[in-house]
Formats: C-alpha cells, sequence, structure tokens
C-alpha cells in the first residue's frame, strides 16, 4: 500500500493524499493550507487554469446546499469539471451498493471525490477502495468530521485575530452531533489555542468530551465570559432522535446567542456560524446580523479553503 | 565562488534602465515576477518614472508543471491594479531560462485583459530556452553548464546579486 498506514490522508512522503478529517493531520499541513487560500482570497481573475482537464465528481449521498455549491464553485474557479450527483435519489435507491457506485464513477475517469455522506467513516471507506490516483474530499460523514469547515473556521478565527497562541473559544451548542464542533477542536488543537470551551447541555455533550482536552460549560453566560470567539453550532432536527430537548424555545432561553449574552465576551468578539442557521433557536438575528458577525465572511473563505484543499491534493499526485 | 562567471547585477540593472528609457512611458505598465522579478521591477519602476502603479505576478497558478511538482507553498497574490487593456506592457523577471514562466505569465496577463503590447525586460538570459520566447530589453547572456543555476538575491540595503548554485549529482 502505497498510502502512510498510520494516516490514511498521506502519502509515504507525508504529504496530503486525501482530506477526511483534521484530527491527526500536523500542524505544518493545516498552515500550508491556511496559506495556499490566503493566496486565493481576493484573486481579481475570476477563474485560474489549475485544474484544467479534471473531473471531479460532488458525490452527496445527504442532502446539502452550501457545502456542495462552495465546492463546485472552487472546483469550477479552478478550471475543473464539476459534475455534482444526489445519490440518496438514484441508484442507491435502486439497491446500487456505495463500492459499486464509487467502481462505476472512477470508471467514468474521476479524479477527485468530494463525499457528503450521513454514516460516520464513509469517506474512509471510499478512500480505502478507490484507485490511487483519485483523491478523496470528506464533505461531512455523519457526525465525525467536517474538514474544510474546520479550516475554514480556522481561515476566519486567523483572518481576524491573527495568532491563535493567546486565544479563548467558546464553541456552543449541539456538540452531541456535530461533526463541524470535533473538527473545529482538532484544529483548533493542533495550531495551538490554549482554551477551547465547548458550552451545551448535558444532553448534547458527547460522553468523556473532556478527552479531548476542552472545557465543558453547561452555563452558557459563564461560558462566554471573556472569550475571543463564539462559534455557534446549528441545532440539528434531523439527527435528533428521542427527547433530548424539550423545546427549541427551550434551548433558545438556556443556550441561544442573544446580544445580552454575547456581551459577556470580550467586546471585540467574533462570532462565527456553519450555517443553516436556525434563527431565534441557537442564533438572535440582532447577533447574526450584528458587527460581531462574521457568517459571511466565513462563506467567502470557504472558497478559498476547498480550492486550496483541492489543488493541493491534485498537485501532489506526481510526487505520490 | 572563485571564477564566478556572473556579472554584477546592480550593472546589469543600470544597462537594462538605459535600453528601456525610450520605450517606457510613465503610462507603460510594469509586471515584475515573483520574487526576483518584483525586486528588478521595482527599482526599474523608481528609475524609469513609470506612473501607474507597479504590477506583480505569482504564476504559481499558471504553471505547466503543477502536475509534476505540486503547488509551491508561499504563492503570493498576484496584483495588477491598472487597466491592462490596450496598454503597452513589459514584462520583468530577473533569470529567463526556459521560458516556461513567461508563457504562464502572458496567460495570466491575458485574464485581465488584452494588453497593447507586451515586451520582456530580463536581468539574464542563461540559455536553454524550450519555448519561442526572447528578451526585448536584456542586462546580459551568461553560458551555464548543466546543472547550475543562478539565483537573485537582495540584501538588508536593497543591493542585487547573483548567485550561481551547483547542484550536487
Amino acid at each position: 500500500m502505497w498510502l502512510n498506514p498510520s494516516n490514511p490522508q498521506l502519502n509515504k512522503k507525508g504529504q496530503l493524499h486525501h482530506l477526511l478529517t483534521l484530527e491527526g493531520l500536523p500542524a505544518e499541513l493545516l498552515w500550508q493550507i491556511l496559506d495556499t487560500a490566503k493566496s486565493f482570497v481576493g484573486v481579481k481573475v475570476k477563474k485560474v487554469p489549475l485544474l484544467r482537464g479534471k473531473a471531479i465528481f460532488n458525490l452527496f449521498f445527504e442532502p446539502s446546499t452550501r457545502t456542495r455549491t462552495t465546492f463546485e464553485i472552487a472546483a469550477k474557479r479552478l478550471s475543473a469539471d464539476v459534475i455534482n450527483l444526489n445519490i440518496n435519489a438514484s441508484s442507491q435507491s435502486k439497491g446500487e451498493s456505495l463500492l459499486d457506485t464509487v467502481d462505476n464513477l472512477s470508471a467514468m475517469h474521476a479524479d477527485m471525490f468530494v463525499v457528503r455522506h450521513g454514516e460516520s467513516g464513509a469517506s474512509h471507506f471510499i478512500a480505502r477502495h478507490v484507485a490511487p490516483d483519485i483523491n478523496v474530499i470528506n464533505a461531512g460523514d455523519g457526525r465525525h468530521a467536517h474538514p474544510t469547515q474546520g479550516l475554514l473556521d480556522m481561515y476566519t478565527v486567523r483572518h481576524y485575530k491573527k495568532d491563535f497562541s493567546s486565544l479563548r473559544v467558546a464553541i456552543v451548542g449541539d456538540i452531541l452531533h456535530s461533526r463541524v464542533a470535533r473538527s473545529q477542536i482538532h484544529a483548533l488543537t493542533t495550531l495551538g489555542c490554549p482554551e477551547i470551551r465547548v458550552i451545551a447541555p448535558k444532553t448534547l455533550l458527547p460522553a468523556n468530551v473532556e478527552q479531548l482536552g476542552v472545557h465543558v460549560y453547561h452555563d452558557m453566560r459563564q461560558g462566554l465570559k471573556d472569550t475571543d470567539v463564539v462559534m455557534m453550532l446549528r441545532l440539528q432536527n434531523e439527527r435528533m432522535q428521542g427527547m433530548l430537548l424539550p423545546s427549541a424555545q427551550e434551548f433558545y432561553k438556556s443556550y441561544g446567542l442573544t446580544r445580552d449574552k454575547l456581551a459577556l465576551a470580550k467586546a471585540d468578539a467574533i462570532v462565527l456560524h456553519p450555517g443553516p442557521m436556525n434563527r431565534g433557536v441557537e442564533i438572535d438575528s440582532s447577533v447574526a446580523d450584528g458587527k460581531q458577525s462574521v457568517i459571511l465572511p466565513q462563506v467567502t473563505f470557504g472558497i478559498a479553503i476547498r480550492m486550496a484543499v483541492m489543488s493541493i491534493l491534485a498537485g501532489t499526485k506526481g510526487n505520490g | 565562488m572563485p571564477g564566478n562567471p556572473l556579472p554584477d547585477a546592480e550593472q546589469l540593472l543600470q544597462a537594462l534602465i538605459e535600453q528601456m528609457r525610450p520605450t517606457v512611458g510613465p503610462e507603460t505598465g510594469l509586471i515584475g515576477i515573483h520574487t526576483g522579478g518584483v525586486w528588478v521591477a521595482e527599482r526599474l519602476h523608481q528609475a524609469l518614472g513609470v506612473k501607474v502603479p507597479l504590477a506583480a505576478l505569482d504564476v504559481s497558478f499558471y504553471r505547466d508543471d503543477y502536475q509534476s511538482r505540486g503547488l509551491h507553498r508561499d504563492v503570493q497574490r498576484s496584483d495588477i491594479s491598472f487597466e491592462v487593456e490596450e496598454r503597452d506592457l513589459v514584462l520583468v523577471d530577473d533569470v529567463l531560462y526556459t521560458g516556461r514562466t513567461i508563457r504562464a505569465a502572458l496567460n495570466e496577463i491575458f485574464d485581465y485583459g488584452r494588453p497593447g503590447r507586451v515586451q520582456l525586460a530580463a536581468l539574464i538570459d542563461r540559455g536553454g530556452r524550450q519555448l519561442p520566447i526572447a528578451a526585448d530589453f536584456l542586462g546580459a547572456t551568461a553560458q551555464l553548464q548543466p546543472g547550475q543555476s543562478v539565483e537573485l538575491t537582495r540584501d538588508a540595503e536593497g543591493r542585487l546579486k547573483l548567485v550561481l548554485h551547483e547542484e550536487k549529482p
């Protein structure tokens, strides 16, 4: 096997070949992605010819508009050909297995797969089975990871705060179901953020979350105190099974980000949200549209991050 | 190193300035190619009294060896803040070699617009062209052996210097 056995995302030279999770990625690689993204932000030319002739397949086994669109825009700005497949609506409902789907698409000369799947580990599974010249990017798998979201959040924090080494960051909301939170925690830790807080009710926290090195708060007012960055999460109604919460209104009262709660954070604290927002559930409109909100810049940076990841992956092939 | 066959970069720069003076006006667009070409272009821009802002290109996204070499770590942002359409341009690089960088730069420029004319200035031509590209303004030519390469350096005072590298076989 030519992939690095200890980390299947890397080739033997330690270069990124798939992007599946931020967990275990060396800081050097994260900085490389962030630096490369920076060179794509504000490029005046709409399209560069880097990935001309490459076929990138967006395999979305789970619905998503924003992530799929930003991957599509990123690929098109690199001059790649993009094929979007919403698979829950096609072959899988006819009984085709995941591997058969992937084999068929490989036979259509795919160069890269961008995979969104409801099951944790789906993109790892695909990465293990594709031909060695195909790159796989995880665009969110179950509760496991959403590495490009984590990276664009890091890009946003770096853009506004410059340095991670003195930051106090709070991640608020549905940590239990959130692949975004997991990717954020891994990236923040690797990049040297000294204090990560998670703020959530007990029912929306995974067991042993402290093992990730985070400080747990159940009281949002205490948790937000003196923070530099507030990362809100979406309340994932579609992943809620059973009675984890009394109601959305109850959640808003305790864990919704309102102006008076945000006032407890530092005066220059920034507010992030991965979208789509449930206004009036996890975030108040006055905060979402307020001057501390960097939610729309996040979307713009997301395109640059995805361009960076795609061009780094496609460029490591010759060195494999 | 003893027997350094390379000329003095500052003298080449002066020669380049004199060659370009009759052609370059205040409205000529100077475009330096990262990194050494930008240093040369900065000096030319100042000496020739060009009015339009200096432009810089990083051609990493346009290179033809991306497939085999991957992406350079510190890609700089290309910055052309003037209107390219119909303008006379001079592309500035430090060392002219295969011509592939110039090809990539031309492609990038045309993504900004259709210039009236593009000329090429280089501090030194080391031969070994792989494309039909020639400099319009040139400091000097050097005959280098295979395995040798030239790099332009800039010291703390801003003085330019050419350095010869020998590739270990």
